[in-house]
């Protein structure tokens, strides 16, 4: 409250959040990752396709920072090339779910009676297969393509948010300011959209950063079995999958695919954590 | 209490029979006619074709194959596998132990890592051993486990030579060789969990270190250790168990790549070689199991959570 002037919740959230070390670092490690996948085309120094016999499984050099592959490919410049697939897949297929599960959330929510309880029993129905296990059934029907993995991905994430936006949508119900606006005549779906929406925003906002990261590790999960991106084209996942054969000869191949999706995942988490903190009322007597 | 448990069971069905309605819909993703996939070599001759869409009723309307499935599925019989022509549920119930044996493995190292770091953070909180407790929480819950375990077959088998890389033992063959090959899929599962133990414990003891109680015990002259112990860590674990129950779950959903990675023949290899296969009578009868499994697993937390909740016992 400096100088006494009034700043408003989400101001303060925001230089919470500025303030939060770790979540910074996790900005910035997720700012690299994404310059990286833009300007792949340009920073990584070699094709990250085209096949070489004459530098096959080099250790890692001056000349290959990560050494090469099996295919005497460039392993630095695959993982510069493979953060587009991954990252692409974390981001589309958590908003594709969030742009489904929390209008379906918001109506159960909102509707109550038998809209909301066919939308919760099908979001419990898929909530009790475990999300990676839900993820690959669906990539395996569907066929192996890193659309078809996306996909997967975005319903299985889907009633994560149905739950969440329910909730919420619950909660604000019994609001005064709720009630209000449906006295003055609102329609259920103008109430839902421009007053109970930007209230839930905050938490639906953590969410989606956590399932982002979640939503990687099953991209590269799924790549991993084959599922995902198709060969040639790089993905962390994929590459690990042909890395695993050469262990014995070739370890630096399984190593930096691995570590580029453990430094992403870690980074949204600590986002992720950080905007929790950020955005919790009851944080802010700390 | 049997009121509260039939009301509960009753909660359960309607969820199964969705479940069962989603899942027999996975088919009808699927490119291609599966008469074509199950016929095989012999795909180009119409009177095979014409027998397995009767054998299968692909030829009926779609909500008499729901029900005549579902009717199967309801006495345990969840098909045939189309690749080695044995009954689905056989193939569940042999692989089962397998992944049952790691599963456990897995959750001892979840519990003996997750549990107290918890206990620690929560009593130094704020202090570098909290910062620390929570900072390989975050490590392991960030870690891809197929990574995790390429990186340990790395440095153990491949470097050190201590442990097979690959492979598995049953317990009642020869127990050493059995902990040999699990040990490290163990750890490798039990990680992710323990960051994920941890953070509840640390939440749950930290809301049971405030309590009166625990001042009362402190102001009482009992010593520390006993006041963490016995009476905040004893009311934390209350929590902890429901939600360590229901993380069982998840145990389940990572030993598919885990056993892919360590070659175990487990419930995680049945699905991962029935994708490759193309055998989806099995990837449906996998997602079945896990989701009755998973169900089971959390009416189970919330008896546990009953039985040693003294507070909800007498209601």
């Amino acid at each position: 409250m400096t100088e006494g002037r009034f700043q408003s919740p989400g101001w303060r959230a925001a230089r919470r959040f500025t303030r939060h070390r770790l979540a910074m670092a996790g900005l910035v490690v997720i700012a690299i990752f994404v310059i990286a996948a833009l300007l792949a085309p340009w920073i990584a120094p070699y094709d990250p396709i085209a096949t070489s016999w004459s530098r096959i499984r080099k250790p890692p050099s001056e000349l290959y920072w990560f050494g090469t592959d099996e295919n005497g490919r460039d392993v630095f410049s695959r993982v510069l090339w493979g953060a587009r697939a991954s990252l692409m897949a974390g981001v589309i297929s958590v908003f594709a779910a969030g742009c489904f599960g929390v209008p379906l959330g918001l109506l159960a929510g909102m509707a109550g009676g038998w809209v909301d309880g066919l939308v919760s029993r099908v979001a419990d129905a898929m909530l009790s297969v475990p999300f990676l296990i839900l993820a690959i059934a669906l990539a395996a029907f569907l066929g192996p393509a890193l659309e078809n993995a996306m996909l997967a991905i975005a319903i299985s994430a889907t009633p994560i948010f149905v739950r969440l936006a329910r909730g919420m949508a619950l909660d604000a119900k019994g609001a005064e300011w709720v009630d209000a606006s449906r006295a003055i005549g609102n329609p259920m779906f103008v109430t839902a959209t421009r007053h109970v929406l930007p209230n839930i925003l905050p938490p639906l906002l953590v969410q989606a950063t956590l399932a982002i990261a979640e939503a990687i590790i099953a991209e590269a999960s799924l790549s991993f079995l084959g599922l995902g991106q198709q060969p040639p084209n790089p993905s962390w996942g994929s590459m690990l999958n042909g890395a695993q054969r050469f262990l014995t000869q070739a370890p630096w191949m399984s190593i930096y695919p691995g570590l580029a999706i453990f430094l992403v995942v870690l980074a949204f988490n600590l986002v992720g954590d950080g905007l929790r903190d950020a955005l919790d009322p009851r944080s802010e007597a700390r | 209490m049997l009121r509260w448990l039939l009301r509960r069971v009753g909660q359960i069905i309607p969820t199964l029979l969705i479940l069962s309605v989603l899942i027999f819909a996975l088919q009808q993703l699927m490119p291609g006619d599966p008469a074509v996939i199950m016929a095989g070599e012999e795909r180009g001759d119409p009177q095979v074709l014409a027998e397995i869409r009767a054998e299968l009723m692909l030829d009926r309307p779609l909500w008499e194959q729901y029900l005549a499935w579902l009717g199967r599925v309801l006495v345990g019989d969840f098909g045939f596998s189309w690749r080695i022509r044995l009954p689905v549920a056989q193939l569940i119930l042999d692989k089962l132990p397998v992944t049952l044996q790691l599963g456990v493995m897995a959750f001892i190292v979840a519990v003996v890592i997750g549990v107290p770091m918890g206990v620690i953070s929560a009593v130094w909180r704020d202090r570098p051993a909290d910062w620390a407790a929570n900072g390989i929480a975050l490590a392991g819950i960030s870690t891809p486990n197929f990574w995790l375990g390429i990186m340990m077959i790395l440095l153990f088998s491949v470097n050190l030579g201590w442990l097979p890389p690959s492979g598995y033992v049953p317990l009642s063959e020869d127990w050493r060789q059995s902990l040999a090959t699990t040990i490290m899929p163990a750890i490798v599962l039990g990680t992710g969990v323990a960051g994920v133990l941890m953070r509840h414990t640390r939440a749950a003891m930290l809301s049971t270190l405030s309590q009166d109680y625990v001042r009362t015990a402190r102001a009482k002259g009992v010593a520390p250790v006993w006041v963490i112990l016995r009476h905040a860590l004893r009311n934390a674990l209350i929590p902890v168990v429901t939600l360590g129950t229901i993380e069982l779950g998840r145990l389940l959903a990572g030993a598919v790549l885990t056993e892919q990675i360590f070659t175990i023949p487990g419930f995680g290899k049945l699905i991962v070689d029935a994708v490759f296969n193309r055998d989806y009578p099995v990837v449906q009868g996998v997602v079945l199991a896990t989701a009755l499994i998973f169900v089971l697993l959390s009416l189970l937390a919330d008896l546990l959570y009953m039985a040693i909740n003294p507070r909800l016992r007498a209601s």
